[in-house]
């Protein structure tokens, strides 16, 4: 059976090869540059959505899970920092953390609930999970129902950096998505991470070799929904609004969408997957309900065609890591 | 008219046997799930998205053709079907090799490509499609009022159900199916043509999507969205009933119906999620579901 994450497209002991180094270099690089020939708050919100993806790359690509429910950790961490930077007056930092604790402790009752089933019926129980929050997003008061969070204060950023400049507002998204990038790196390279690729070659083997792997799955789940949380606070205060788009099903499936294209347990992938997803959200939104059809197309395409990915791809030819 | 626990009878019997009806759609719904799971080992997320498209077709039907409720509630299953086997033989089939979550996976893409097209063409508003003559108005049982098309979604719909159940469990055709479920391999070796049996599995799931998509059609307003929520919560429906037995996904799919029905009466709040909050709880005292075998 051919798994999520074909093992051979990863040579063994490459990890201190230069790709990885190299491609880090290229994206550093290419973020600077960006604000100076793209839409700065494009890329602010391209780069909310790598780090989403990322976050869910580490449960898919890591430990072989499948969420179809991301977009709970995402929409609830965005609607409650909207709310703590508008309502309760925090500045940015308080405000992203209280949306980054919020999607902590909502990862911790759905994953501690996901995980008692395997395989299919885990998707399925993430997505009925999200299913449920989006209907208490939708009747409770403070979310604002339809109209969402709208107007939020960016702030100031301890107190003195103020967030109203677009470039100031860059610069830090730059360096919260690195940082959650890195963790991430940090993660999948350290001896949990192996554990974590245990569990997704073989559970029962990584049972038997005596690791508790409920736990395991549970605490990268809680990572993963952190992470996320990181991301949903973040896109809060970039652009200022929190709404229903952010927490129900659809938003799940394009996070799964822009992992998918951009190369399932590659560590570039889902910043490239974000980046053309939404980059072609722009491009085609005149075309309406055509973007939803050309989605499912991409679905469709890279389940059948190249399972692989977009970086997945260039990595099997060049057989390098990326 | 009386009273119970303080509601007007006529209200609690009306939310039941809407609890009914939707119970009936859980059921058909998560039937198909679980005969398709079985032989295909995919989850098909498409199922919403093909309820949907047999209350479309039976609308098409009905705008080009004139073919009115009845023809269609034959005709648009077999479309509908004839549509999924085409499907599963030119993509899914390519899937049964790999991973379960990549047929989760393309089955959810083919979903927004058929709830795109059905919105650009016809917008996301509702259309009306009217109920057969026939079946119009209702009678007085005393304590309610019994509305005649209901009352028929709700019989055909167990008949449906328990007709399949009867094929599956007590005929040959249902042996070979479960021999298939089981060993694939070996069935074929008894000369069974097993991938034709698959497409044609298929084909029937989906029909009984198709079915349940006609069924509705004049109750909801038919709608390129109107799959896409209710295939969430059949989700959670074969979540809490576990795929591994027919009868199970009958009943879990009805009796959840009536329990949904009934929050609206007495905390109508929670209509919406109270199936969710129930696969919670299952989840943490039988995780293996109501009827399902711990894998």
């Amino acid at each position: 059976m051919e798994r999520v994450v074909d093992p051979q497209a990863k040579p063994a002991g490459s990890m201190r090869g230069w790709s990885e180094p190299l491609a880090f270099g290229v994206m550093v690089v290419t973020l600077a540059a960006a604000p100076f020939f793209a839409y700065p708050l494009f890329v602010m919100q391209a780069l909310c959505f790598a780090l989403f993806a990322c976050a869910f790359n580490l449960l898919i690509g890591y430990v072989g899970l499948l969420s179809f429910g991301h977009a709970l950790y995402f929409g609830w961490a965005s609607y409650l920092s909207a709310h703590a930077a508008k309502v309760w007056g925090l500045p940015p930092e308080l405000a992203i953390i209280t949306g980054t604790a919020t999607a902590a402790a909502l990862g911790l009752i759905a994953g501690s609930l996901a995980i008692r089933r395997q395989g299919i019926y885990f998707a399925m129980i993430t997505l009925a999970l999200a299913q449920m929050m989006y209907f208490f997003a939708l009747q409770a008061k403070f979310t604002g129902g339809e109209d969402g969070i709208q107007a939020v204060p960016r702030g100031k950023l301890f107190g003195f950096i103020d967030l109203a400049n677009d470039m100031t507002m860059y610069a830090v998204v730059v360096i919260i998505f690195l940082a959650g990038f890195l963790f991430i790196h940090r993660i999948i390279h350290s001896p949990f991470g192996e554990v974590l690729k245990a569990i997704r070659e073989n559970e029962p083997r990584a049972i038997s070799l005596g690791y508790k792997t409920e736990r395991y799955k549970l605490v990268a789940f809680v990572l993963s929904a952190t992470l996320a949380g990181v991301a949903g606070s973040t896109k809060a205060i970039v652009l200022q609004i929190a709404s229903l788009t952010d927490v129900n099903w659809p938003m799940s499936g394009e996070v799964v969408l822009m992992t998918l294209l951009g190369g399932l347990g590659t560590i570039f992938g889902p910043v490239v997957g974000a980046f053309v997803i939404l980059a072609m959200q722009y491009k085609l939104a005149p075309l309406g309900e055509w973007v939803l059809v050309i989605q499912g197309v991409i679905f469709v395409a890279c389940v059948l065609l190249f399972r692989r990915g977009i970086v997945g791809e260039i990595a099997h030819l060049l057989r390098i890591k990326l | 008219m009386f009273e119970i626990f303080g509601i007007p009878s006529q209200a609690l019997f009306g939310q039941l046997l809407i609890g009914l009806i939707n119970g009936s759609f859980y059921a058909l719904l998560s039937l198909g799930l679980a005969v398709i799971f079985g032989m295909l080992n995919i989850i098909n997320f498409t199922h919403g998205a093909q309820y949907m498209m047999g209350a479309f077709t039976a609308y098409l039907l009905l705008q080009h053709t004139g073919l009115g409720y009845w023809p269609a509630l034959i005709v648009a299953p077999i479309l509908v079907g004839i549509t999924g086997m085409i499907v599963e033989r030119t993509m899914l089939k390519w899937l049964y090799k790999l991973d379960h979550l990549y047929g989760l996976l393309l089955t959810f893409g083919l979903a927004l490509i058929i709830e795109g097209v059905v919105r650009n063409y016809y917008g996301s508003a509702g259309l009306p499609y009217t109920m057969p003559e026939s079946l119009q108005g209702g009678r007085n049982l005393g304590f309610m009022f019994l509305p005649n098309y209901r009352a028929w979604v709700i019989v055909a719909s167990l008949t449906i159900c328990l007709g399949t159940w009867f094929v599956i469990e007590r005929t040959r055709l249902g042996a070979n199916l479960r021999a298939a479920t089981e060993n694939p391999t070996l069935v074929r070796a008894f000369g069974i043509n097993v991938p034709r049996m698959i497409t044609l599995t298929y084909g029937f799931g989906i029909a009984l999507a198709a079915f349940a998509g006609v069924m509705a059609a004049p109750i909801y307003n038919v709608s390129p969205q109107m799959g896409a929520e209710l295939i969430i919560v059949v989700f959670a429906v074969v979540v809490i009933g576990g795929m591994g037995s027919i009868l199970g996904a009958i009943v879990t799919g009805f009796g959840l119906g009536v329990i949904e029905g009934l929050t609206k009466v007495f905390f109508p709040e929670a209509s919406n999620t109270v199936i969710f909050v129930i696969m919670a709880i299952v989840l943490l005292v039988r995780p293996a579901g109501l009827f399902g075998r711990r894998a």
